[in-house]
């Protein structure tokens, strides 16, 4: 106990293993608040939901601090629902028809156009669908006619996606038709920038029931989203961010734990039994010198199963008998023959309480160093295997946001932080323990103390 | 050790560099010498020893591979599976379906007992894993079951061989540098200890943690894609350019990333376990004595120093060699580099057997005999390492 107490004190001195420290303590606090707020089921619910969960996010979309840097500022998302009162409706019954008026109007600041338009309807009714027609009102006074159609029960009418009123728009999508400046309207596309200030989109509906009634949802999708931004799939980066925390400190944790434990204990039989124990460890480890690591791991993950806690069992089975075997084994061999040992043999303790009373904690000050700079190997093994394509099927990580950011070329798009931000927390990870264990090896062995 | 961009640190940390970095095992240090007559009979006899292990230690290794790969006989129903359908997608033509139904379905048996007769699925499965083992060990690589090389040849051996030149381009150059940049900046550094430079290394060496492809976007992500002067991938640039010279610059300019990027993820911890291991030597009494006797720091340096570590210097040369044959999956994968990791990685996804266990035949061969060389070689540079002494410091 006192050993540590100082070992505690000497780790204290450096200012790495401080701030690697504070690091992995601000992570496991990360960790435990995503455990808290958005529980496991919940987690793969959203990252596994498709358009139903994140309809009303904008696609590949910058994370919002990309507004903060110089440069032009790009629009956020603004969803209005007729629904909870963030749009105006008044209904009148006119001889048996309702008029529904839904008025959605908003301040536009920004100076880029917004990815996307879309009005997301609902209806009540029993036989005669509702009849809507959208107006759209510049800041300029200007009414442009959107369209006009009968809605089911549930529709979506994108604006972007209207042909013809893209011809009405002189060729322009609307989300740049509807906000560029008139005068501009024919001019050099690229130069088009948009009018702000208050703009509406006005929803008159009819519906020829009594009982029959109409909302709908306004969804203004910005260019940036979030403070981590949004993939291909409308998810939002931050569930996988956050979720990424938990899953790669214990990847990382559990399996350099099992993976020193294990170890230990087999060198330490081995030395202490010797014969044929001894020579069968030192075979198995010559084989699994032999063994390909990575390939067998894909091997698994391709032919058999690619969940996170198979893959985290054959990393530990792979790697217990790994070289590091063989210099514990050469200290247990050095130790065997220390008196006190003897004197443990003739007061007649049997194997286990030996090896695990007497071997084994001799060789803790070398074995916590060791533990913690492995952590980053694996914290980085399951991001490579993530990159590989064979990352967990359901969970969110920090490996498949790289994968998936890989493999729909955000690198060629320019959607930067789709790759920073994972790598960035996987890059913390690693240091912060790598900072550690470099810092423990010092305190632990007096031999480089000073070095 | 493996090789590996992902894995390399895994690894890495039962590598003798970790070695390194602490005092040599003393159990290495029996210094019994020999009595003259009886040390040929004694080195015969241990070299075959010596041999036969290794080669069970292969034999064992390979044969798991083939358990692994083949997922324990699994593959051989999904191969019937596909058998199947190829036999049935064949026998869609009119002719076919004009035949009565007792015809066709004898047809069909008949097709796909010829065609797992030609893939040996009619035997067990063990004994034809025997029989893979055979081979194996032999060498006789035997044909690919779906992967091609770009000859168009089904051969394993040529499917191999044509992506050798492009893993050892690129993993020859980059750990090549990278043993001898890490190699005489840790020697040099642990002259000038406690310079600017030296810190500089020391506050860099826990990048090493990180793999090499983790660099590797890094690197694209400044070069390709923000500065745009190197090319994002690939080996050369397509069409290749006609003229040698041209050629190999095309060569070079996509070489830099992934060689850069293997670099960057090994070369500041290598140095910094170089540099303490060095450090660790040359505070030995015998180099304080040698510095009495006032040798040049020269003279210290390459006597007292580089002599006796210079078996793990060799062993870690070694590693460093066979790394070089294995190639790097993920970051042949992220460069998308034509070479042997992407192959194994390839042939994993569409379960082709020969060509997975091929790989790493030839993986365990050229590590077992590497080992024996090395044992060998310890003994000639480490007079302390006596052959058929207990325990090698590897």
């Amino acid at each position: 106990m006192n050993t540590l107490r100082r070992a505690w004190r000497d780790l204290a001195q450096y200012p790495s293993a401080v701030a690697g420290l504070a690091i992995i303590a601000a992570l496991v606090g990360l960790s435990l608040y995503t455990l808290i707020t958005i529980p496991y089921a919940e987690a793969i619910r959203l990252w596994r939901g498709g358009e139903d969960v994140w309809y009303e996010n904008p696609k590949n979309a910058q994370p919002v601090w990309t507004n903060w840097l110089p440069g032009p500022d790009q629009p956020e998302t603004r969803v209005l629902k007729s629904a909870d009162g963030t749009a105006v409706k008044t209904s009148r019954v006119v001889s048996g028809t309702t008029d529904i008026a839904i008025t959605f109007a908003f301040d536009y600041t920004a100076d880029g156009f917004p990815q996307e338009l879309a009005v997301y309807f609902t209806s009540r009714f029993a036989a005669k669908q509702p009849y809507v027609s959208l107006t759209w009102h510049t800041p300029d006074g200007r009414a442009i006619r959107l369209g006009d159609f009968s809605i089911r029960p549930s529709q979506t009418y994108r604006l972007s996606q209207d042909e013809k009123l893209t011809r009405r728009l002189h060729g322009l999508p609307a989300e740049r038709g509807l906000f560029a400046a008139p005068a501009e309207a024919g001019a050099e596309r690229a130069a088009l920038t948009p009018l702000t200030g208050r703009y509406e989109l006005r929803v008159s509906g009819l519906t020829f029931e009594a009982d029959s009634d109409l909302d709908a949802e306004f969804v203004l999708y910005g260019q940036v989203h979030g403070l981590a931004g949004t993939d291909h799939r409308r998810r939002d980066l931050m569930v996988a961010l956050l979720w990424g925390t938990p899953i790669a400190l214990a990847f990382g944790l559990l399996a350099a734990l099992g993976t020193t434990v294990i170890t230990v204990i087999i060198a330490a039989v081995g030395a202490w039994f010797g014969g044929w124990v001894d020579g069968l460890i030192q075979r198995l480890t010559e084989v699994n010198l032999i063994l390909p690591f990575l390939p067998i791991l894909i091997m698994v993950g391709t032919l058999y199963n690619r969940s996170l806690w198979l893959m985290l069992g054959v990393s530990i089975l792979l790697s217990i008998f790994g070289g590091a075997i063989k210099g514990y084994r050469a200290i247990f061999l050095q130790v065997k023959e220390a008196p006190y040992l003897e004197a443990a043999r003739t007061y007649g303790a049997g194997s286990g309480r030996i090896i695990f009373l007497y071997l084994i904690p001799r060789i803790v000050p070398i074995l916590i160093p060791q533990l913690v700079s492995v952590i980053p190997t694996f914290v980085f093994l399951e991001a490579s295997l993530a990159v590989l394509g064979l990352g967990d099927p359901v969970l969110p990580t920090w490996g498949k946001l790289i994968d998936d950011a890989r493999a729909n070329g955000a690198l060629f798009q320019g959607q930067y932080y789709w790759v920073l931000e994972p790598s960035a927390l996987l890059m913390l990870t690693g240091l912060a323990f790598a900072m550690v264990g470099f810092a423990l090896d010092r305190v632990f062995n007096p031999k480089l103390r000073g070095l | 050790m493996c090789g590996d961009g992902g894995t390399e640190g895994v690894r890495e940390s039962e590598a003798p560099m970790t070695h390194a970095a602490r005092p040599v095992p003393a159990s290495a240090a029996p210094a019994a010498p020999a009595a003259g007559a009886s040390t040929l009979a004694r080195l015969a006899r241990y070299t075959l020893i010596k041999t036969v292990a290794l080669f069970l230690t292969v034999v064992v290794g390979v044969y798991l591979t083939i358990l692994i790969a083949n997922m324990g006989g699994h593959v051989d129903e999904i191969r019937r599976g596909q058998i199947q359908e190829q036999v049935s997608a064949l026998l869609t033509t009119p002719q076919f379906q004009a035949l009565a139904k007792e015809v066709r379905d004898q047809r069909i048996a008949e097709l796909v007992r010829l065609q797992e007769e030609r893939l040996g699925l009619n035997q067990p499965f063990l004994l034809r894993s025997v029989a893979y083992l055979g081979d194996a060990l032999t060498l006789n690589l035997g044909r690919a079951e779906n992967m091609t090389s770009d000859t168009g040849s089904r051969q394993v051996r040529l499917i191999i061989l044509e992506r050798l030149p492009s893993t050892l381009l690129l993993f020859a150059t980059a750990n090549l540098a990278n043993f001898f940049l890490s190699l005489l900046l840790g020697l040099s550094l642990s002259r000038q200890y406690g310079s600017w430079l030296d810190k500089a290394i020391i506050a860099l060496s826990p990048t090493s943690a990180a793999p090499g492809w983790f660099f590797g976007i890094f690197l694209i992500l400044i070069f390709a894609a923000l500065l745009g002067v190197l090319p994002f991938g690939g080996m050369v640039a397509a069409p290749p350019p006609e003229s040698p010279v041209l050629y190999g610059l095309s060569l070079a300019e996509h070489l830099a990333l992934p060689v850069a990027a293997l670099i960057l993820s090994t070369l500041f911890g290598a140095v910094y376990a170089y540099r303490t291991f060095f450090l660790i030597y040359s505070s030995e009494d015998y180099v304080e004595m040698a510095r009495a006797k006032g040798l040049t720091a020269q003279q210290i340096e390459q006597r007292y120093i580089l002599r006796p570590t210079l078996p793990t210097i060799l062993t870690n040369f070694a590693l460093t060699l066979i790394t070089v044959w294995q190639g790097a999956i993920i970051l042949e994968t992220v460069f998308n580099w034509p070479g042997l990791g992407r192959l194994f990685f390839r042939a994993i996804g569409l379960y082709d057997t020969p060509v997975i266990v091929g790989s790493t035949v030839l993986y365990a061969y050229l590590l077992a005999l590497t080992v024996f060389i090395l044992d060998f070689i310890y003994a000639l540079v480490d007079p302390r390492v006596r052959i058929g002494g207990e325990g090698r410091p590897a």
